[in-house]
């Protein structure tokens, strides 16, 4: 079983040799940019009023861990949905992976490893880009390696469940349109949950982001995590565990009927 | 124990959601022989097929896939089987070779062999010059050839082919025929899918015509036209509306008389002295055909339905 998955993995990796450069240079590109314009333009004015004091830290290092969680979660996401959506549906690829002793569970896993790998990949050099602009020093930058994985899987096995059941793609432009950017803008990356109205502040915190946010914020520049990170880890894996049982049975149903 | 058939169904049935795809059908398909299912839209082939491929689980009935059930045992089945499905799902973001090679990675083989059976395999079945080709350039019958080239690619002993040649031109057809045939030389089991009557006389030794999820009769294609129809068929076309008039005078002439829309089928022992018949009786058709009975006849006496309409 567990070969089978890795055989499902090197497919993947082969996919992604072939189209990797526009992938590559967003991956790449983004961080820099948000944290020039956001980190460094409007740290600038926050830093200046009572930004820094109210945040515990100065503002670019509180965005930077923000935005290495929150890429996380939208490399997880993206890749459990188009991707998906089209093994599934619209060149049917997982079709004929089944027709082999490859099994659904192979398939689920082996994307995901394949996920973990690229999140890996933008962690890593999330850490240097951190270190570039003077965050963390490029150990505890790497330090953040693993929970930002852990939060982008975190995301991506559930949104695999989601997508197997979908019967058209307009499900995920919503999904994107009204859970992923929302959460982007509001899940403690650019300002603290506590910010929020405090009917929406419980609704960050039952997502993987905010959990993801902590830790990485803890890991990275060693500010104090909001629960225990074991607390904040157990959530992460819950969301992993779940959404892969339920991504193996939603993906089963459709496949092998 | 050489005797046992390869895939043995009883009471095979499919149900999705109520509606009966597959309604209780029982058949066997012996080592190295060509079994075809023959079949219109929806008569239930492709749900056969999946069941027999380990993709689907029977709704009721007993299936045996090499000697193995396929609901319990579906790896071990898939790995000795090759499947075609009816439409092909290539990886388009892969070229031709690589194709191959991620597909018999599946399988577990080495790199290095499925580069050779890659290698191999193209050459087969006469890709070798588009091996680094992206997929999304080649035709339709390349891919479908392609398609059929990575069936094999685990050495299978039981190749499933699902209407491999629908939607090719005739040469198209026939270069893969050639390659099938070739196959089944070789040894390899074949189960065939098709609309085309051609098709199943072409390549099956034997064969069930299926329809609306049930087996209306089953034997090789000479059993099958000798058991049903007679030797030859006369086709008539009249003028429009003037079909219905002969169709008394015709009836006593054939020993059976086959009305369609279009035109009218006589079927005869002998095309010559029925044609004389029809003519001393004074009918006089826009355009007379004779030929030799066909699957398709056999088809429409069972049915009473044509193949392709
Ligand atoms: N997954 C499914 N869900 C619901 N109904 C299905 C499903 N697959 C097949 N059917 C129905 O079962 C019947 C038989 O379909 P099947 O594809 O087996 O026929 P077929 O003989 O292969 O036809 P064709 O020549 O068009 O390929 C059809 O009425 C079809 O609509
Ligand atoms: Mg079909």
């Amino acid at each position: 079983m567990a070969t089978a998955a890795l055989r499902v993995l090197e497919a993947e990796a082969l996919h992604y040799r072939r189209a990797w450069r526009g992938s590559v240079v967003s991956t790449f590109l983004t961080p820099i940019l948000y944290l020039l314009a956001m980190g460094m333009g409007l740290g600038t004015l926050v830093d200046r009023g009572a930004g820094t004091a109210e945040l515990g830290l100065p503002y670019l290092e509180f965005l930077g861990p923000g935005l290495l969680a929150a890429t996380a979660m939208q490399v997880g996401a993206g890749d459990a949905a188009w991707p998906v959506m089209a093994g599934i549906k619209w060149r049917r690829t997982y079709d004929a992976v089944l027709a082999t002793p490859v099994a659904v569970r192979d398939i689920v896993t082996g994307h995901l490893a394949f996920t973990g790998l690229r999140l890996t990949l933008m962690a890593t050099w999330f850490a240097v880009v951190l270190r570039l602009f003077g965050i963390a020093p490029l150990p505890r930058g790497l330090l953040a390696v693993l929970p930002a994985v852990l939060a982008g899987l975190a995301f991506s096995a559930p949104i695999m469940a989601f997508t197997a059941s979908l019967k058209s793609e307009q499900g995920l432009t919503n999904l994107f349109r009204f859970g992923i950017v929302p959460l982007f803008l509001f899940s403690g990356t650019f300002f603290p949950v506590e910010q929020l109205p405090d009917a929406l502040e419980p609704l960050a915190v039952v997502t993987p982001l905010w959990h993801g946010v902590e830790l990485i914020r803890g890991a990275a520049v060693g500010f104090p995590t909001a629960w225990h990170p074991a607390a904040h880890v157990a959530v992460l894996v819950g969301f992993l565990t779940v959404g892969l049982v339920l991504a193996v049975r939603r993906l089963e149903r459709r496949l092998l009927r | 124990m050489t005797d046992d058939p390869l895939v043995a169904a009883r009471s095979l049935t499919k149900r999705f959601d109520g509606f009966t795809a597959v309604d209780g059908i029982d058949f066997q398909v012996r080592r190295g022989e060509a079994f075809g299912f023959l079949g219109p839209n929806g008569a239930g082939k492709s749900s056969t097929m999946r069941m027999i491929a380990a993709v689907s689980p029977p709704s009721d009935g007993t299936l045996s896939v090499l000697r193995r059930d396929p609901v319990t045992e579906g790896p071990a089945i898939r790995s000795r089987l090759g499947v075609v499905p009816q439409e092909d799902n290539l990886d388009l973001e892969l070229t031709v070779h690589e194709n191959l090679v991620v597909y018999g990675r599946y399988y577990g083989l080495p790199r290095e062999e499925c580069r050779r059976r890659a290698d191999e395999l193209l050459a087969f079945v006469q890709l070798g010059d588009r091996a680094d080709a992206q997929v999304e350039s080649l035709s339709g019958g390349m891919k479908r050839r392609l398609t059929i080239a990575r069936g094999l690619v685990n050495r299978p002993e039981l190749l499933l082919l699902d209407e491999p040649t629908t939607g090719l031109d005739p040469q198209a057809r026939h270069a893969l025929w050639d390659r099938l045939y070739r196959l089944k030389q070789q040894g390899t089991t074949l189960i065939i899918t098709t609309h085309y009557m051609d098709e199943a006389e072409q390549l099956c030794d034997r064969l069930v015509v299926m329809d609306r999820g049930r087996i209306a009769a089953e034997g090789s294609p000479r059993e099958l036209i000798t058991s049903h129809v007679t030797r030859d068929v006369i086709e008539l076309r009249f003028a429009v509306g003037e079909q219905d008039t002969h169709v008394a005078t015709l009836d006593g002439l054939a020993d059976r008389l086959e009305v369609l829309p279009d035109r009218i089928l006589l079927y005869t022992a002998d095309a010559d002295v029925t044609e004389a018949a029809i003519a001393s009786a004074g009918v006089r058709p826009e355009a007379t055909v004779i030929r030799r009975a066909t699957l398709e006849d056999v088809f429409l006496k069972l049915t009473g339905r044509t193949l392709v309409d």
